[in-house]
């Protein structure tokens, strides 16, 4: 096997090229097995019954016109249920099924579920099985859960987490001072690859086997077992193939139904959602409202914050509290500040269930605060650069928890180096119609479109907080001359595969890796999301590779008489320093039989205090964006034209998987920020579906310029920062600052949508 | 339509019929009549290329080739569909290897998750075999069709331009 060496003297595939996804060649051909391809002999589908009610008591539950429709093979429901009646992330607050005598608690809450030889037989299953309700008057307001006048809908209570920050001296008082009050839509992760299990039970009926499309394989294993009263280790999860996740398959979906199922009927049984479905079988990002109080010195320079934060968590916690907490610790955004009182609620309501999105509460924290920034700057008069550099973080400072930034932070970087990007070419007569607000509608002159600048900065931890360990392992086997790479880590089309076949190939000196099969025959690799798995599972493979190249330079050094202390892999060969004597890598592993699993643990963090003090983050990733905007003041429509962004990723270990993460994150900012939101009214979803939840199109997605500022990252195993959540936050902000800019209104909700502007 | 008709296997005299697919043709036997295009090649042919992600017509991840257009193969009833030559992304590339359009898809990054891959790569083979010199703004509109949640379109567009111009200038 001959290695490429790249004109920067890397070798292909190794870390810092664009090496080729190991999944590629499947996925353009249409052969790569999405979880919702997965097929199995005599494989009966699933089908799940959801409550059109938000909020109501169940009174009876009658099944036997489902078993009367030809082709119905079992239904289940929490009758069926032979372990614990609850499951979720951080409480087990949510019922596999409502049971009779219990409440729905949001409207799309599973009742029962069927399996039968034929998608349509179940749905005429569905139709057939009679739920007798008595409906009750949701609780939708979460001020009403603050103030303690909502029934109380769940034995847990309406208040999922209280919280509050106070920190350094409060009573300072800013000679400028600005508010607001703002809001922020539920948005949908809208994967494509909709949820999707298949589980096949043992034939002795005691263990069963699951293809799932997850975000945690471990979590959910851990969930499905205690919901079935099995043993962990009877139960073996496979990572079927995942079309995007952005936080939407963290929780439990179809997991513990598909299995019930399957188990029951004693043949393998397949759940597959739909569309309208996927809009009530996953958590959303929480809608917020969040009131912030910037106080400034006269230049301009911050001295104290207040904040008062409500994330709406809807019917089950979920990850409300973590979500909570990112939100109400990341208040001052990328700015130096010490002074702070912020009140932060997450509340129970009737109202769809959120959890985690892309962000994760820092989504909602930064649309507020760089709201507030543009009004500072204009407070001051100062350019909205300028007045995010005179306040821009630095390592060393210390935050509203208390926590030192001990990250690399890059911020006055990440702003500068977006502020040096070229302008796009303004807006002429002659444009492309496409190009312009309203497209070929032909609704709007060039000339009477408006055109805007707007800036976002943001900063977001990177990993699990507050004191969860959350690890990772990886094997590496060296056997017969092949090296094969096992972990549980999540591959949801970030490109982690490609990552441990990078770090493989540089730690090993080889060019082929064999990937095992992603399973919970390994240790947990804790969840996709965070931005951690480049962190935390990089490290674990990395660290997997250094302990097989240990043992391989002990047997080295023992069959070519080298010294082992001065021995290196250099490219694919083995050397040693002090005799320049070489032994390529192929040969030396061609008879030896290595076998070493690692975890990665990232250093300990604590928990808050009651006045939010505590290092309860990891660490910390910056970006920068601009955006620009052009606006049609009369129709309210608008088209991004471009966004400019720097993005602190201490160091780039595959340009064309950064490249994507970043122009990727920003389509889903702009998503929120002009288009994308579930509407809710009176604790019912309204828009379940592609024709009415819009996502952005091709002709939606602006130009994206960016720049990556590489300063290696020293507690990073790889020098490199989660790159992830970061694209997808300031972009928000950047846009609605520059529609603000555009039409001088304050527009304090996104999404912005045509009437706020142009009503 | 009728809520009586039987849709199970096993007891019922549906109709034969047959679809012509990447040149061959397929019987289909004993499927319920509602069944879609899309339905039918993934769960009764063994063609599973084509993905479906919101069933009515919004996202493309579908598509397929029916006599030469582009359609939402979600939308298409199959027992509507006899008598035509339907194209999948299965039957896209010769014996297995890779076209200029996939190809380029791996090259330029247009790959994440991988589940609108394969209705974008149909819709894009449309494309250039329609408009060989699509300016930026034809590329963004004629594959406005086509959602995709993991790339923001950046690698994708690139990914068209670089067949486009392949194809123009033939090395």
């Amino acid at each position: 096997m001959t290695s490429t060496i790249s004109s920067t003297g890397q070798r292909h595939g190794t870390l810092g090229t664009s090496a080729s996804r190991p999944d590629g060649v499947t996925k353009v051909q249409g052969g790569f097995a999405f979880s919702s391809d997965m097929w199995a002999d005599n494989m009966l589908w699933g089908a799940t019954l959801r409550s059109p009610h938000p909020y109501a008591r169940v009174l009876a539950i009658d099944v036997s016109g489902a078993y009367a429709i030809d082709g119905v093979a079992t239904v289940v429901t929490a009758a069926d249920v032979p372990g614990k009646l609850t499951y979720g992330l951080i409480v087990q607050d949510q019922p596999v099924f409502a049971a009779i005598g219990d409440t729905v608690r949001y409207s799309g809450e599973p009742i029962a579920a069927v399996a039968a030889d034929h998608p349509e037989t179940c749905q005429r299953a569905l139709a057939a099985i009679k739920v007798t309700y008595e409906v009750l008057t949701p609780v939708t307001d979460p001020e009403d859960c603050i103030a303690g006048t909502a029934a109380m809908i769940h034995p847990d209570g309406n208040i999922f987490r209280h919280q509050r920050i106070i920190s350094g001296d409060t009573s300072i008082e800013g000679v400028i001072q600005v508010e607001g009050e703002y809001e922020i839509g539920m948005q949908d992760q809208a994967f494509l690859g909709l949820e999707s299990a298949l589980a096949i039970p043992d034939s002795g009926g005691q263990g069963l086997e699951m293809y799932v499309a997850t975000q945690w394989l471990h979590e959910d294993r851990k969930q499905i077992a205690d919901c079935l009263n099995l043993p962990e280790e009877k139960i073996r999860l496979v990572l079927g193939g995942v079309g995007g996740a952005f936080g939407a398959r963290e929780d439990i979906s179809l997991q513990v139904h598909t299995a019930l199922l399957a188990m029951k009927a004693g043949r393998p049984v397949r759940i597959s959602y739909g569309r309208e479905e996927s809009f009530y079988g996953h958590v959303h990002r929480h809608p917020a409202k969040i009131w912030m109080k910037h106080h400034a010195d006269a230049n301009g320079k911050i001295v104290k914050i207040e904040s008062r934060m409500v994330f709406d968590g809807g019917a089950y916690c979920s990850t409300s509290p973590a979500v909570l907490i990112n939100g109400i610790t990341h208040t001052q955004g990328p700015y130096k500040c010490e002074n702070a009182i912020v009140d932060g609620w997450a509340v129970r309501t009737n109202n769809p269930p959120c959890g985690a999105m892309r962000g994760f509460g820092v989504v909602q924290a930064c649309f507020a605060h760089e709201s507030q920034m543009e009004k500072l700057a204009t407070a001051v008069g100062v350019s909205p650069v300028e007045i995010r550099l005179l306040n821009a973080m630095e390592t060393g400072d210390r935050m509203i928890t208390g926590q030192i930034m001990d990250s690399v932070a890059p911020v006055a970087q990440c702003i500068r180096e977006t502020d040096a990007i070229p302008m796009p070419v303004p807006l002429e007569n002659s444009a492309d119609l496409r190009t312009i607000p309203g497209g070929t509608g032909l609704t709007a002159q060039p000339s009477n479109i408006r055109r805007g600048v707007g800036w976002g900065v943001s900063i977001k931890n990177l990993m699990y907080s507050e004191g969860f360990d959350d690890f990772s392992t990886a094997r590496c086997r060296i056997s017969n001359g092949v090296v094969t790479i096992k972990f549980a880590t999540s591959e949801v089309g970030q490109g982690f595969t490609m990552l441990a076949q990078q770090i493989a190939r540089t730690v090993l000196g080889v060019d082929e890796v064999i990937l095992d099969t992603i399973d919970t025959q390994v240790g947990s690799a804790g969840s996709t999301s965070a931005s951690r798995q480049t962190w935390m599972s990089g490290g674990a493979v990395q660290a997997a590779c250094h302990a097989a190249l240990a043992q391989l330079f002990d047997h080295v050094a023992t069959k070519f008489e080298m010294t082992r202390s001065e021995i290196e892999i250099d490219g694919t060969d083995i050397m040693d320093r002090l005799t320049q004597r070489r032994v390529s890598v192929s040969d030396a592993i061609s008879e030896i039989d290595i076998d070493c699993t690692e975890e990665y643990h990232h250093p300990p963090t604590e928990d808050l205090d009651k006045n939010g003090q505590g290092n309860c983050h990891v660490a910390y990733a910056f970006v920068a964006h601009r955006a620009v905007v052009d606006v049609d003041p009369e129709l309210g429509l608008i088209k991004v034209v471009q966004i400019a962004t720097a993005q602190d990723v201490g160091r780039v270990l595959n340009p064309l998987a950064a490249m994507g993460q970043i122009e990727g994150g920003i389509a889903q900012g702009l998503g929120l920020a002009v288009m994308e939101e579930i509407i809710v009214k009176d604790g019912k979803v309204r828009n379940p579906s592609f024709t009415d939840y819009l996502l952005p199109t091709f002709l939606d997605a602006p130009a994206v310029e960016m720049v990556f500022i590489e300063e290696h990252e020293p507690k990073s195993p790889l020098g490199a920062k989660g790159i992830g959540e970061p694209p997808c936050i300031s972009v928000t902000p950047a846009i609605a600052n520059a529609i603000r800019q555009a039409v001088g209104r304050e527009l304090p909700r996104v999404p912005i949508r045509p009437y706020d502007i142009c009503l | 339509m009728s809520i009586n008709i039987p849709v199970s296997g096993a007891s019922q005299s549906n109709e034969m019929y047959s679809l012509r697919v990447n040149g061959q043709v397929h019987e289909v036997k004993d499927a319920w009549i509602g069944e879609s295009l899309l339905y039918v090649l993934r769960e009764r042919l063994g063609l599973p290329g084509a993905k479906g992600a919101c069933e009515q017509g919004e996202c493309g991840s579908c598509t397929v080739i029916v006599d030469k257009q582009a359609v939402c193969s979600c939308l298409v009833m199959a027992a509507d569909a006899v008598e035509t030559e339907i194209l999948t992304v299965e039957g896209l590339g010769p014996d297995g290897a890779l076209t200029d359009v996939q190809s380029a898809f791996l090259s330029e990054g247009g790959v994440q998750c991988g589940f609108c891959t394969p209705g974008f790569i149909v819709a894009v083979h449309h494309l250039l075999e329609n408009n060989p010199n699509p300016s930026d703004d034809e590329i963004r509109e004629s594959l406005s069709g086509n959602i995709c949640r993991c790339t923001g379109y950046g690698r994708i567009l690139e990914a068209v331009r670089t067949v486009a111009d392949q194809r123009r200038n033939p090395s």
